[in-house]
């Protein structure tokens, strides 16, 4: 049942796998650290227009660009829900904060191919909105 | 692209990221030392998980099998499949990028592409940040987003492979 590597081979060529990956996740890294740093936390509530539809658009759109824990994403999102932001653009903005990811996505293109990687992230960008409109609707009739 | 195009151009993109901040060092320097402290508190966080990455690629290399992969993660792995990559998705922790390089090599080794979307969606959902998600918008809120994400992650995992298919 076992595979063809030895348990030095195997080991080697996770090694390898890692440092053959290595510029490019350090490289995202350091694009996460340069645009958390250069936009800052309050300037996130200035792009929505307190319009559900355009909001819920400008969330994922705002959410696909930045990058970094979950738990900004929540924060931030709780700040523009008591700005007046609608729960749809908020819920937009968390689901792209994780999983459209544009400064990841040169790392995603190289590592999982480009065309893998731009279908994936457009994808995800269109079911944010289709997630966000869909929990606020069943929150509406519960 | 072939595994030394890959490498190749992986190294192209650190050098494009670090013109980029030489080109904002230079407009705005004060950005830059913030950001490598950031860089830092990144790297403290992580560590642990690129160990964890490492170790289940070395696992992954000794016992796993491409015809394991194409049974459990491959085309014909069904529901099954999608459950393992939900469940993958839900737990795995740390940044997204983190985990390409596991998600490469199961890619080589013939996982579905619809698997690895809804892995990679999933990542959305996070037990151990729910009660912080519970405390922000409730609790009605965090249990509709939740299913509503793990549906909705098995629809873009389908129509993101058959894009991918008509594509090629």
């Amino acid at each position: 049942m076992l595979a063809d590597n030895t348990p030095k081979q195997a080991v080697f060529k996770a090694a390898k796998a890692i440092w053959r990956s290595f510029p490019i996740l350090f490289g995202a890294m350091l694009l996460v650290a340069l645009a958390n740093t250069l936009i800052p936390k309050a300037a996130y509530g200035y792009v929505f227009f307190k319009n559900a539809i355009l909001d819920s658009f400008i969330g994922s759109a705002v959410g696909s660009v930045l990058a970094g824990n979950p738990i900004t994403s929540y924060i931030i999102g709780g700040e523009l829900l008591a700005q007046g932001i609608s729960m749809t653009a908020v819920t937009a903005f968390l689901v792209a904060w994780v999983t459209v990811g544009m400064v990841q996505l040169p790392a995603e293109s190289i590592l999982l191919g480009k065309r893998f990687a731009i279908t994936r992230n457009i994808a995800a960008f269109v079911f944010s909105i289709l997630a966000a409109i869909i929990t606020t609707a069943i929150l509406g009739v519960l | 692209m072939r595994k030394s195009e890959t490498s190749r151009a992986g190294w192209w993109f650190l050098l494009v990221v670090i013109l980029v901040y030489l080109l904002v060092g230079l407009i705005k320097p004060a950005v830059i030392f913030p950001s490598l402290i950031f860089l830092g508190g990144i790297f403290l966080k992580i560590w642990w998980v690129f160990l964890f990455v490492f170790v289940l690629l070395s696992f992954l290399n000794y016992y796993v099998q491409p015809k394991h992969v194409y049974k459990y993660l491959g085309k014909s792995s069904g529901a099954k499949g999608w459950m393992m990559a939900i469940v993958g998705g839900i737990i795995s922790t740390g940044p997204i990028y983190v985990w390409y390089p596991l998600l490469n090599e199961l890619q080589k080794h013939g996982t579905r592409n619809g698997l690895i979307v809804a892995f990679l969606y999933t990542r959305a959902i996070k037990p151990a940040l729910l009660p912080l998600l519970i405390f922000y918008f409730g609790l009605t809120y965090t249990v509709v987003l939740t299913i509503v994400m793990i549906v909705l992650s098995v629809i873009q995992g389908i129509i993101v492979e058959k894009l991918i298919e008509v594509e090629k």
